[in-house]
């Protein structure tokens, strides 16, 4: 394959557009774990609650979960005639066989990830800073930009790029889900696969390179932030 | 006390080994996704008809999957003895790329290598709500049409040929109006599974759309898991004959030395025996005999076939499948 068949197979409409749904899916579903995600190890390290063990121990479940089993159960809950599918169809909302339903398969595999990498750092963030931060006057919100945030940055950034690199790889529980329809909820690695089968090596192999040059940059400037904002708070190596 | 329990080791593992190269009748029959029930309920009987023939214990051991895949699995090097797959071009592709059998496989078994048919009918929900009779009422406006990717199912390959037969086939019919009418078709498919049965599962248990286009063993054993107060089928006037081929694979068969077991295999399949078997299972018996025993539940149907209208597999996978062919194409405009 040389160059212009290799910029022709992927500059296809089609290729295009199941790029941008990859990545931009990814991204939307990486963010949302980092906040979401947060918000349950902050939950999970600071509160004391009844089945706090067992809530826990759920958070791994995408992890221990056959992708595929993921897939079909998502598919299963969002379809119009689902548990959650149906309380939304009446309002025109659908989630299953849309991009929507992409990006819910890839927040659900993605949220373990910053979970437990945030988990830990928060586990040794000393109260006393928070109580020292609010003695000199800080607001909660202060605290939170000034003192919490500075620290559990880098754990963040690791999580939200662990999450972004699984979800961009993702086939198994997101070809249940997505509909697969040409230029709408086809995804980059589906397109991979469909070029197997035409067995064109040469044109899954040529969307594989792009995919890994894309993710590649992304997690270089992931990287990049990280090590900025290390040196930015003082830590630097 | 440590060597004498090595050499023990060594012994029994040898032992273990000259034992299973002894008993080497094993067969390894590589297939798409659904004939498992045919071979299996196939496969005891043979092993039966081969015990009683020549006395050696045979085991069959299946593998099932998606044609393509299953092709692809071969010439990566998975040793199937025997390949039975959905289409002739996937067996191509193993000749072509592999060059594991000759370019003229087909040629060797009667009837295209193909010891039993099948065609593409339609599942409807009970008591036909929107009246679909034939290929005509799918690109109404309001139905929903349930089929999976051409570009990763066989059988969606299958489904797609016989739209476009049908619209080539109609008065006044060619292949520009035949195009549109698969074009009005696939707009009304709200999603595009990657495999046949999840097609069926998105057709039955998500309740998506009004008509699945299915394989007709497939149909008839959704029928028959779900009950008829579900779903029922729909023969419509014109469909084609999709003939699954079967081959020996001869570079795995002369490695194994399985050439003679793995021939009598497939030849089995054209036999009576074979044949009743196909037939319970809800495929088409080429044996006449035996068809008209099944004529009953495999309804007459006018039945065009690949190599009269689109030239063969080929032609068609080109024409039609291949990056920028005409499936493409009605996506694209």
């Amino acid at each position: 394959m040389g160059w212009p068949a290799f910029w022709e197979a992927v500059t296809a409409p089609r290729v295009v557009a199941s790029l941008r749904l990859t990545f931009g899916a990814s991204l939307i579903a990486a963010s949302i774990n980092a906040v979401f995600g947060l918000l349950v190890a902050w939950v999970l390290v600071r509160y004391d609650f009844f089945g706090k063990k067992l809530v826990d121990a759920l958070v791994d479940l995408p992890f221990a979960l056959p992708t595929a089993v993921a897939g079909i159960a998502l598919t299963a809950l969002y379809a119009g005639n689902g548990l959650i599918g149906g309380l939304l169809e009446p309002y025109g909302i659908k989630v299953a066989f849309t991009p929507v339903g992409i990006t819910v398969a890839l927040t659900f595999i993605g949220l373990p990830f910053v979970v437990r990498t945030v988990q830990p750092v928060l586990e040794d963030l000393e109260l006393e800073l928070e109580e020292a931060a609010a003695c000199l006057g800080a607001s909660r919100l202060q605290t939170f930009q000034r003192v919490i945030l500075p620290a559990i940055g880098p754990a963040l950034l690791t999580g939200f790029a662990l999450a972004l690199a699984r979800a961009i790889g993702e086939y198994g529980s997101v070809v249940f889900i997505a509909g697969n329809m040409p230029m709408i909820s086809e995804i980059a690695p589906l397109l991979i696969i469909t070029k197997l089968e035409q067995y064109d090596y040469a044109g899954a192999t040529a969307i594989a390179v792009v995919m890994l040059i894309i993710s590649f940059v992304l997690l270089f400037a992931i990287n990049a932030l990280q090590w900025w904002s290390r040196r930015r708070s003082g830590k630097g190596d | 006390m440590y060597r004498k329990f090595l050499s023990a080791l060594i012994a029994a593992v040898a032992l273990l080994t000259a034992a299973t190269a002894g008993a080497d009748t094993t067969l390894l029959n590589v297939s798409y996704d659904p004939t498992r029930e045919l071979y299996q309920e196939f496969n005891a009987a043979f092993a039966k008809h081969w015990k009683a023939k020549s006395g050696e214990t045979v085991t069959i051991k299946q593998s099932h999957g998606g044609s393509g895949k299953q092709a692809r699995a071969v010439i990566d090097g998975l040793e199937a003895d025997v390949v039975t797959l959905a289409l002739a071009y996937d067996i191509d592709a193993i000749a072509d790329k592999a060059r594991l059998l000759p370019a003229d496989w087909q040629m060797r078994l009667p009837h295209n290598a193909s010891p039993y048919t099948s065609t593409i009918v339609f599942l409807v929900r009970k008591g036909n709500p929107k009246g679909i009779k034939d290929w005509g009422d799918l690109v109404k406006p309001g139905i929903g049409v349930i089929t999976p990717n051409p570009k990763t199912s066989g059988g969606a390959r299958w489904n797609y040929l016989a739209a476009w037969a049908y619209a080539l086939k109609q008065p006044g019919g060619n292949e520009v109006k035949a195009k549109e009418f698969v074009a009005k078709l696939y707009a009304n498919v709200p999603v595009l599974d990657s495999g046949a049965r999840g097609s069926t599962v998105t057709f039955v248990e998500r309740g998506i759309g009004d008509v699945l286009l299915a394989w007709e063993n497939e149909a008839y054993l959704a029928v028959k898991e779900l009950g008829p107060d579900k779903v029922e089928i729909v023969t419509p006037s014109l469909s084609i004959l999709a003939e699954p081929p079967v081959s020996v694979v001869d570079k795995v068969v002369d490695k194994r030395g399985t050439r003679k077991l793995a021939q009598a295999y497939l030849d089995y399949l054209y036999t009576p025996e074979g044949q009743e078997i196909a037939g319970k299972n809800y495929y088409r018996p080429i044996d006449k005999a035996i068809a008209a025993k099944f004529a009953k539940q495999l309804a007459g149907i006018k039945l065009i076939t690949i190599d009269e209208v689109f030239g063969g597999w080929q032609k068609a996978q080109k024409t039609h499948f291949e990056d920028g062919g005409s499936f493409d194409q009605i996506y694209h405009r």
